[in-house]
């Protein structure tokens, strides 16, 4: 037991002893990033990596900052942002009430199982030859492209959540009275949230990737559009701006996410039902 | 039909088939439970007296035979059950969950929340309104069960081994609870168990199970007066005989059920 001690204790002095625990992790997480820009803007000005593929960081903020007062790349980020939220409603809504369906029913899941199973595995890029064919190059086949990968996302998620619900709380809601409506709204939907969400963030990236295979192949804006264009007339500043935006898009909805997570499914606290 | 029996089962059956195997769960049971009578279930493990109250309560529909609950008042609702595993919704806050059958019921809100403020006060989980289950202990997420059965305000209510899953002290003291809010009502009760001290308890008659196929063995009256005390009833003569006489023959019937696990 006093060994115990002595060992948790001796591992506590270490190197970050001046500064405790929370503080020090924060310093290297922001001085981390730092030193990599450096090293970047350093070996770029010495020549010893092409600045023609690898633009030192202060060139690319350069960039940036014109495509920004020029307008050009809010407008591109508002299109993508529009397809991308059109395009995941159009896929996820649907997906959520099948999936719910499915879920309580046997006979609804049995029908629909061979069709998912042999449809969701089809790499959703592959299939945009076909969705340009019958959507045309418009808006629609975007939205096609993001629906169609979030759809089976949210749909085999939420039947696997609601599938997860203890048989018990099923059996509450029968004995107390609850109609077909109130089980679906009171205990199948809030009982497969926890899956639901997780359902969410792995569709929302998956539309993340698909806006930009979409707007690489078939658009005249768009962020997709942007980084492809840069790199055919070879801006390649503007090409690592676009990047840019894409991972503040990707870190930013998923801090939404995380708070519309703790807002909805406020039972999960901080330890697991 | 005897007179002023309030719950009428008579030669019930149940078969099931488990892994293509016919099982016989229960087989010709008869009881009856009086109007405002506390009525206990003894029984081995895997006699069915879990499925004998699921059919009570319309969970699962029986193979044979009849039971009749006799309505008094169309417009309560006909049983309510608390579960033995954790059964409050983990997504409802204590007061949504003790609300929900009232809710189910289309109770107005401020109807609502006045009964359920009334047994939640009774169950001393006032102060835990707004708490989720996940702030809860075992023993208090079991009082809100009750609570939610109570609120609904049923005809019948059945217990399915409640406490079994809670500490002995805990256990005691929502024994007292249980009493105290029961004693207050009378309201039939048939309450399943497998503790015979919790039978003689709490019950006014223990039912005593055979192994499978489930039969009724023997009932045994419990003449203890109320209200009770847990633990001074437990330390009486009296008490002392009642235990021997139920476990009697239940002793072995719990003997033949370790047989047919052994074959």
């Amino acid at each position: 037991m006093t060994v115990k001690v002595r060992v948790a204790r001796s591992a506590r002095r270490g190197p970050a002893r001046f500064l405790e625990g929370v503080a020090a992790e924060r310093l290297i997480s922001i001085s981390s990033p730092i030193f990599l820009l450096l090293v970047w803007e350093a070996v770029g000005r010495f020549g010893l990596v092409d600045v023609r593929f690898f633009p030192p960081p202060t060139a690319i903020a350069d960039t940036f900052a014109r495509l920004v007062s020029s307008g050009e790349l809010w407008s591109n980020t508002v299109t993508s942002l529009g397809r991308i939220v059109i395009g995941f409603l159009i896929g996820a809504v649907p997906g959520l009430i099948l999936g719910v369906v499915m879920g309580l029913s046997r006979f609804v899941r049995a029908a629909l199982n061979p069709m998912v199973g042999a449809l969701y595995p089809i790499p959703k890029s592959a299939i945009l030859p076909l969705l340009l064919l019958v959507f045309g190059l418009g808006e629609a086949s975007k939205y096609a492209i993001v629906a169609s990968g979030v759809f089976f996302l949210v749909l085999l998620n939420t039947a696997a959540g609601v599938l997860s619900i203890e048989p018990v709380y099923l059996d509450v809601g029968r004995n107390f009275g609850a109609s077909r409506l109130q089980t679906f709204v009171t205990i199948a939907l809030p009982g497969a949230l926890p899956l639901i969400f997780t359902g969410i963030r792995l569709a929302w990236g998956i539309a993340l990737v698909l806006i930009v295979v979409g707007e690489i192949f078939a658009s005249q804006s768009g962020l997709g559009y942007l980084i492809n264009n840069a790199y055919q007339t070879f801006q390649i500043e503007k090409m690592y701006a676009g990047l840019i935006v894409m991972s503040v898009i990707g870190y930013a909805s998923f801090l939404l996410l995380d708070e519309l997570q703790r807002w909805l499914v406020p039972w999960r606290g901080s330890r697991a039902v | 039909m005897t007179e002023g029996a309030r719950v009428a089962v008579r030669h019930l059956g149940m078969r099931f088939a488990l892994q293509g195997r016919p099982l016989v769960a229960l087989e010709d049971v008869n009881l009856q439970v009086r109007e405002g009578e506390f009525c206990c279930i003894v029984g081995p493990s895997g006699c069915g007296k879990s499925t004998l109250l699921r059919i009570l309560a319309g969970l699962e529909r029986q193979s044979s035979g009849e039971v009749h609950i006799e309505v008094r008042d169309p417009a309560k609702p006909l049983t309510a059950m608390v579960f033995q595993e954790q059964s409050i919704f983990p997504w409802m806050t204590v007061e949504q969950n003790v609300g929900y059958g009232l809710r189910m019921r289309g109770v107005h809100a401020s109807v609502r929340k006045r009964v359920v403020g009334h047994y939640l006060d009774k169950v001393g989980l006032a102060h835990f309104a707004g708490a989720y289950p996940h702030q809860l202990s075992g023993g208090m997420k079991q009082r809100a069960s009750v609570a939610r059965a109570f609120a609904t305000d049923p005809e019948i209510l059945l217990m399915d081994e409640p406490f079994a899953s809670v500490d002995e002290q805990t256990r005691a003291l929502l024994q007292e609870e249980l009493l105290r809010v029961w004693e207050g009502e009378r309201k039939t009760v048939v309450y399943i168990t497998h503790s015979i001290d919790e039978a003689l308890v709490l019950g006014d008659r223990v039912v005593v199970m055979s192994a499978r196929p489930g039969r009724v063995k023997a009932e045994i009256d419990v003449a203890l007066p109320r209200p009770r005390s847990v633990y001074e009833l437990k330390s009486t003569a009296q008490f002392a005989e009642l235990v021997a006489r139920v476990w009697e023959p239940l002793r072995r019937e719990v003997l033949a059920s370790y047989g047919e696990l052994a074959s």
